[in-house]
């Protein structure tokens, strides 16, 4: 019998005790068979996880609906949901708020919760909206120094200065980006704007 | 794995492990030789700039051979995935073992936290203890309504695993493994056991973890496996007392001939050698056997593994030459021994 994962012969049987429709048996290697005892999660969870996506996403979505799902992308790294349903693993940490209602129905079916009750770190400045209005601010910065607009890009160095040194708690506090009103950003919410209401 | 620790007939280890990244750079997928590069400075940095043992060795995992990446992921400081992906990453070392830090791996840092036997609740105050300090020398990307992002949405929130290795080898002879761990199915606790040819268990061994990492507490997710492992005890307890009052000459015979074939054979496979070393284990705890200690057989299990024979010998074999120096290993280590009591 030949390896799940590869052609070398499958010389390891594991059962899965856990999957709800009872035991499963899993053919691998000696190689795979380390992999999954090392590994810390359930078996191959990017494959589960596009299982349980490609399953959830049918029952819940007209295919038109998972097709402009499948496309949207996220402006810090550029990885498509489709690209995450393939290979499991996200781009980046904004990719929580790109993708916030798209992964919403996933979270329930793995944890059945959708919010953090546990462990806070002393340093909130780890905020994936601060740094994507870092990397905006960053963007419009070299933007306006290749059209030789000074002024401007001090402006924004200026800003985003602030931000790096101030302990500004971007997506943090429940009344954030008080001292960063940015009439042009497009993703800037009411002052009282939290996470809960990035989409 | 020293054989000691509360239980240390059954339960064989405790881990925990926290998923980490930092907020400023995408997840190792995106992430560019130049980021993994960087990453991994950031890191070193601050592991240099911690009061850690003086000992701590920061190994950079793309520089090691084979056999030394295998040899790493035999011990369990390091993963199958750290081990063989491409481009910059690292591990950082305990001299004593207790904890390694996994750098670019599925997560930028994945921090693991050993001890013998159960004792979840003082490996936690070490884990929550050396996160504290990585903390404060970086920063983590975390929200406060998903916790610690991670690279999959299956470790958001807490990024937190706990597992505990556990030996059953007299639930797997009186086949009421399945039964037993369909019964925890429900509670939202992974079990997992690993077997070879033939329906014969790999070293009786299983790994109970959790399986959610958000909505809930450290603290309650350590709970939910640990008051299951009671239980699992408490089960094997009454199987091997069973063997003992119904079985006990089909039990001495097994434990016997395990004995005798790691004792005499001049060729044995890891998995052979991992089958009768379970039976081994289990005939020592019940006092079958005289003159062999557990923490041998535990180290037998490790030392027998192919990167660690390989290291012993100090130099690459083929997998037949193995068999036959981890036939040699097993006889000088396992002489003294004295076969199960003919009462
Ligand atoms: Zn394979
Ligand atoms: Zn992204």
């Amino acid at each position: 019998m030949k390896c799940q994962h590869c052609e070398k012969t499958a010389t390891f049987h594991i059962t899965e005790l856990t999957d709800p429709n009872g035991p499963t048996i899993l053919h691998l290697c000696e190689e795979h068979a380390r992999t999954f005892f090392n590994q810390d999660g359930p078996p191959d969870p990017a494959s589960a996880l596009t299982n349980m996506l490609a399953k959830q996403l049918k029952l819940e979505k007209a295919a038109d609906d998972l097709a402009a799902a499948d496309k949207k992308q996220c402006p810090m790294c550029g990885i498509t949901f489709a690209e995450f349903r393939k290979g499991g693993r996200l781009g980046c940490p904004y990719d929580y708020v790109a993708f916030e209602e798209d992964l919403e129905p996933l979270l329930v079916n793995i944890h059945g919760a959708t919010s953090h009750s546990g462990k806070v770190p002393k340093n909130l400045n780890g905020s994936p909206e601060r740094q994507f209005r870092l990397k905006q601010l960053k963007d419009e910065m070299r933007e306006a120094i290749t059209k030789e607009q000074y002024e401007v890009a001090g402006k924004l160095r200026d800003k985003i200065a602030a931000i790096e040194n101030g302990q500004n708690e971007i997506g943090q506090n429940e009344n954030g980006q008080s001292d960063e009103s940015n009439e042009e950003a497009p993703n800037d919410g009411p002052p009282d704007d939290d996470f809960q209401s990035f989409s | 794995m020293r054989g000691d620790g509360p239980e240390s007939d059954i339960v064989m280890s405790s881990r925990i492990r926290l998923a980490r990244n930092l907020a400023e750079f995408p997840f190792v997928r995106k992430c560019s030789d130049k980021d993994r590069i960087a990453i991994a400075a950031a890191v070193r940095r601050a592991i240099d700039a911690l009061p850690l043992s003086s000992d701590t060795e920061y190994v950079d995992v793309a520089k090691l051979g084979d056999l030394d990446r295998q040899f790493l992921m035999e011990r369990q400081l390091i993963s199958h995935e750290l081990s063989e992906t491409e481009g910059a990453r690292a591990v950082i070392l305990d001299p004593q073992e207790r904890f390694s830090i996994m750098v670019n791996e599925e997560d930028h840092l994945r921090l693991q936290v050993m001890q013998s036997g159960l004792d979840l609740t003082s490996a936690w105050k070490r884990m929550n203890e050396l996160d504290d300090l990585l903390e404060s020398k970086l920063t983590y990307a975390f929200t406060k309504k998903l916790g610690y992002l991670t690279a999959c949405p299956t470790n958001v929130g807490t990024g937190l695993r706990v597992s505990v290795m556990l030996h059953l080898p007299a639930l797997v002879a009186t086949k009421q493994i399945d039964k037993v761990f369909r019964a925890f199915n429900k509670i939202n606790v992974a079990v997992r056991g690993l077997f070879g040819e033939g329906s014969q268990f790999m070293g009786d061994l299983y790994q109970v973890s959790n399986q959610m990492t958000l909505g809930k507490s450290e603290e309650t997710l350590m709970q939910r496996v640990s008051e299951v492992i009671p239980r699992l005890i408490d089960y094997e307890r009454k199987a091997r007392e069973f063997l003992i009052n119904e079985k006990r000459d089909d039990l001495n015979d097994g434990i016997s001939r395990a004995l005798g074939i790691l004792k005499t054979a001049k060729k044995i496979s890891s998995e052979e050698t991992m089958h009768y070393l379970s039976k081994v284990r289990m005939g020592v705890n019940l006092g079958l056997i005289d003159n062999v200690r557990i923490p041998t057989v535990n180290k037998l299990f490790i030392h027998t593994q192919p990167a660690h024979l390989q290291k012993l010998c100090g130099q690459k074999l083929s997998v037949s030459a193995r068999n036959t120096e981890r036939a040699n290993y097993l006889q000088q280590h396992l002489s003294d021994s004295v076969d199960p009591k003919a009462n």
